[in-house]
């Protein structure tokens, strides 16, 4: 465990990881190896009809999601740190002193000077691990829960930014961009659980009215876009030594993720919440009593179910296009009875 | 032209205004809830403004009005294209406004595609439908406060 927790700080996707991927379960490799496949081809497609990487928009079929087994989580941490390792360089880096900002009540949100915390998700930490005490056949067991952002299929976060910073990635994959966000944290008001953390100091509000809007950038799990993008796994799935979690088309992974569960008689979480995640966890215990059982808070995201948060307001998106058919039969109606009554 | 019918088309037409004037406020106040300020600037603290700090509310609300004035212009074009054209001519102003207002509508409509489940526009275009969104409606309010000052008129009688 040692040389595998040193292996994945250091330097990353050396050989011997690769070659370790290969020895590993069929199942796994089956998916893991047409998701190396999918992404080589989006590529290619993608460098072929010369779109950016970052083209938008995401029907849920083309998404990438994980699985996430809990049962097999140790809690070591190995994922945290990786995480922390690879996307180092994009944290941010504060200008101080922070500039007045007005009214008094705006909170600074500073995290620079506490980088190491590890037991929630902060701007420098986007995934942390959860623990729950439950009873388990009678027995005390602590379940560890890998907490990140759960791109989900049809994020709030991204769809109501109201300047466009955070957006969804082709392959599901929802970011903030730190070049445009203002830090306004409207993002984690609307995310179901408020998953992105904010740092004051950094970001484009500082060249803009710092003191009257804006309040910094914010942060959180980018499932490592960078690497998929390059045909690598996502820093935490390539560390971890209990192959907690596997990666691949969301069809496919939802489909896995029904076997799992009923082979150990467990539970899903994150396949119908907020109409769809691209991150599924199963749990050989139900997700009411984990929730119940887990630390929660500030940066401590909740087990509940979640109902989808864009839907009732879609469901208005109808109403819009019978609108000016409703209109126009009102004024075609009036003109009838104005030529009926000889006017 | 008796006195009594000209009294019930002046009514009409500030009808027409009001329920205009109402819709546009209504629009704006929801659609600025959009961006995260009403709580910041202590309006969400308001007794009884509490909603205009809650997105989602504000978002449905915004669609909701939205719909309202799709359905009012649409009856306004129709109805003038019907019955009016004869008798009253559009001014510049009201040209110039209506423009800025199929630009909203517009603008809006797309974000509200956007917001459906499935959308692909790109990143770089959204940011613009944002921007361009607001700065309609920015435009919009001035060109308003311009013409009330002004007393210009969306149309006059031929
Ligand atoms: C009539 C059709 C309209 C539609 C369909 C529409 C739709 C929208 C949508 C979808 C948003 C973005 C909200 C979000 O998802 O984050 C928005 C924002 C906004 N709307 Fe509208 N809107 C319309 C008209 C108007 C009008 C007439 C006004 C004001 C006169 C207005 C004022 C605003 C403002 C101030 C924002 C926030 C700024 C922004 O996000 O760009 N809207 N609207
Ligand atoms: S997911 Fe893997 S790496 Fe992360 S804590 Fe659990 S066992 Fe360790
Ligand atoms: S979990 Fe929250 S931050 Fe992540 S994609 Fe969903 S809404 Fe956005
Ligand atoms: S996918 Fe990348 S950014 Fe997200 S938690 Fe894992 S390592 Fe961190």
């Amino acid at each position: 465990m040692q040389t595998i927790r040193n292996i994945g700080t250091g330097s990353y996707l050396p050989p011997k990881i690769l070659t370790n991927f290969d020895l590993r379960k069929m199942a796994q490799k089956i998916s893991r190896r047409s998701f190396l496949k999918g992404t080589v081809a989006t590529a290619c497609s993608l460098a072929a009809a010369g779109i950016p990487e970052s083209a938008s928009g995401a029907d849920d079929k083309q998404q990438l999601a994980t699985l996430l087994d809990i049962r097999k989580c140790i809690g070591c941490e190995a994922c945290v740190e990786a995480c922390k390792k690879v996307n180092n360089k994009k944290y941010p880096v504060p200008q101080k002193p922070f500039p007045k900002m007005y009214p008094d009540r705006v909170p600074v949100m500073d995290w620079s000077e506490k980088q190491d915390v590890t037991d929630r998700l902060t701007p420098y930490n986007w995934l942390y691990i959860q623990r729950a005490f439950v009873n388990i056949n009678g027995k005390e067991t602590e379940i560890t829960i890998p907490r990140r952002c759960m791109h989900c299929t049809n994020p709030a976060c991204v769809k109501l930014c109201p300047w466009g910073a955070a957006r969804q990635l082709k392959n599901g994959i929802s970011r903030i961009d730190p070049e445009i966000c203002l830090g306004g944290a409207k993002c984690k008001a609307v995310c179901p659980w408020h998953i992105p953390q904010r740092q004051t100091g950094v970001g484009l509000y500082l060249d803009i009215l710092p003191s009257l809007a804006g309040n910094g950038v914010m942060f959180k799990c980018d499932r490592c876009y960078n690497r998929i993008a390059e045909g690598k796994l996502p820093a935490c799935i390539e560390v971890c030594p209990e192959d907690v979690q596997t990666i691949g088309p969301r069809d496919k992974i939802i489909k896995k993720a029904h076997e799992l569960a009923k082979e150990i008689n467990g539970y899903i979480y994150g396949e119908k919440e907020n109409g769809g995640t691209n991150t599924i966890y199963v749990s050989p215990v139900p997700f009411q009593q984990l929730h119940k059982a887990a630390e929660k808070g500030e940066g401590k995201p909740h087990l509940n179910p979640v109902k989808d948060t864009m839907a009732d307001a879609n469901k208005l998106a109808a109403a819009m296009i019978i609108a000016p058919i409703a209109g126009l039969a009102a004024a075609v109606g009036k003109f009838y009875k104005m030529t009926k009554s000889g006017e | 032209m008796n006195i009594r019918h000209d009294n019930t088309r002046k009514n009409k037409k500030s009808i027409i205004r009001y329920f205009y004037l109402i819709n546009v406020f209504f629009l704006i106040l929801t659609g600025s809830g959009q961006m995260p300020i009403f709580n910041r600037y202590y309006i969400a603290d308001i007794p009884g403004l509490g909603w205009l700090g809650e997105f989602y509310v504000t978002h449905y609300m915004h669609y909701l009005f939205a719909i309202i004035f799709i359905a009012f212009i649409t009856y306004i074009i129709t109805d003038h294209l019907l019955s009016k054209l004869k008798n009253i001519k559009i001014t510049s102003s009201g040209y110039f406004r209506g423009g800025i207002i199929s630009g909203v509508v517009i603008t809006g409509g797309l974000l509200v595609i956007r917001n459906l489940r499935g959308s692909g526009f790109e990143p770089g275009f959204i940011i613009f439908l944002d921007l361009s969104h607001l700065g309609l409606v920015i435009m919009l309010l001035v060109a308003g406060i311009y013409c009330a000052v002004f007393k210009k008129r969306w149309a006059e009688n031929k």
